[in-house]
């Protein structure tokens, strides 16, 4: 069972060795990525995001509000955890105070702490192997996922293994409620997908950079260090 | 004694306070002083969420009303020339003066459609900005603001500014870590390779005309 983490860690470890200049697309899989670019945007538009709109518009907000902080909640313990994979001990506390203070708010239903004005944090594993100086590998585009890194694939990789949904025996159950993660994360980015049409010329490309930029933003807390101005 | 004493701080405070806000208005009146960097993304993006707030036709997006207040409001404080040269990289060199020209005006184009787009989302909004920090001297600096939105986690958008002769103005855009010019610059390296200036042209100039014709 943990051998699959072990793996995946070790590969990650073992991209360290192909590190990328900063400001540089490392996407050595391009052809591939985008074939499944291809093949995910039509499910996408017709199946994911239909989906996602009848979420929105046809349950209450209240519902989908305590859904998503149900979730929020699980993300918390794990971004306290990883702050405290990275050193950082004043984050990790405030997002295990949060989980400890949400426990009362009907096991995350509602989300007390944010009305305390504790922080969320966001720290997750691929962050903690970025801080650890772990570069983001090659890009991976997956389908049904999105875009990913293998450094960022691998840490969602043991984020799912050690989520606590993954202990629910109840197999029938436990893909009801990885469904639900999924709509809900899906419909807090509807109006993502129009704005991509919108702006690019080559929305792979679009998403490409957008989303190394984000990581790399987050690998460093809001404080990247300064991209050379290329050439 | 105590209370005299007491009185008089507080006569002193009344003076000061009274001579702070006029030393202001004396020190802000000169023609030539430029408006600080961080009080024209203020000032500008206060007008623009007040206006959303406040005016029924932009609430139900009508496409008209928001070109118009994306052109008076918020044109006049970009240079476009600056972000067009840096999305084109090196690659701007090599563009002739002509090409230059039809780049920067259709990049615009494609900004102003993109932005319009997004705008009916923003509404119920707070901005915070954080303070500025840049050397007096500099001529070139990022402002930092951030946007709260009920009920989920805030987002830095911070402003890439560079001084000229009519005042600051704005060339990137940084949302939540994403740079516009940035990531702008991969979409126009890959049209280039692909087929020189003209092609990215061509790429840009289709795509608007479609979105005009879309928007009809």
């Amino acid at each position: 069972m943990k051998s699959r983490t072990v793996i995946a860690v070790v590969a990650a470890l073992l991209l360290s060795a192909c590190a990328v200049a900063p400001g540089k697309v490392d996407d050595p899989f391009e052809p591939a990525n985008r074939a499944m670019y291809a093949i995910n945007k039509p499910i996408d538009d017709h199946v994911m995001r239909p989906i996602a709109q009848a979420y929105v518009d046809y349950v209450p907000k209240l519902v989908r509000q305590g859904v998503s902080n149900v979730f929020g909640n699980i993300d918390d313990l794990f971004s306290g955890i990883n702050g405290l994979l990275q050193n950082k001990p004043e984050k990790a506390g405030n997002d295990f105070g949060r989980v400890l203070v949400n426990m009362w708010g009907l096991g995350g239903l509602i989300d007390i702490a944010t009305d305390l004005g504790i922080p969320k944090g966001n720290e997750d594993f691929g962050q903690t192997f970025g801080y650890w100086g772990i570069p983001q590998g090659p890009y991976l585009f997956v389908l049904l996922w999105g875009p990913t890194t293998v450094r960022d694939g691998a840490g969602s990789l043991v984020r799912i293994w050690y989520g606590p949904v993954g202990y629910i025996p109840y197999v029938p159950l436990r893909n009801v409620i990885y469904g639900i993660g999924a709509v809900d994360l899906r419909a807090g980015a509807l109006g993502t997908s129009s704005l991509i049409d919108q702006a690019s010329l080559d929305p792979y490309t679009f998403v490409r950079r957008a989303y190394l930029q984000k990581r790399e933003y987050d690998v460093y807390d809001g404080e990247p260090p300064k991209a050379k101005e290329e050439e | 004694m105590m209370i005299r004493e007491k009185f008089r701080g507080i006569g002193l405070a009344l003076i000061v306070l009274a001579a702070v806000p006029l030393a202001a208005a004396l020190a802000s009146r000169p023609a030539f002083a430029q408006e600080a960097p961080d009080a024209v993304v203020k000032r500008v993006s206060g007008e623009v969420l007040q206006l959303i707030r406040t005016d029924p036709k932009l609430q139900a997006g009508d496409p008209q009303r928001i070109r118009e207040m994306v052109e008076t409001k918020l044109l006049p404080n970009f240079d476009f020339e600056r972000m067009t040269a840096l999305a084109m990289g090196r690659n701007w060199q090599k563009a002739t003066s002509e090409q230059q020209k039809i780049l920067v005006d259709q990049f615009r184009t494609l900004l102003v459609r993109t932005y319009s787009g997004a705008l009916s989302q923003y509404r119920d909004q707070q901005m915070e900005y954080k303070p500025l920090r840049a050397e007096p001297a500099a001529t070139d600096l990022t402002v930092r603001t951030e946007v709260i939105r009920s009920g989920q986690n805030p987002v830095q958008i911070d402003y890439g500014l560079t001084k000229t002769p009519t005042g600051w103005k704005a060339y990137d855009v940084i949302v939540g870590g994403v740079s516009l010019v940035t990531n702008y610059r991969d979409e126009f390296n890959e049209q280039i390779k692909n087929g020189g200036v003209d092609g990215l042209i061509k790429t840009l100039t289709d795509k608007n005309n479609r979105g005009a014709a879309g928007k009809s």
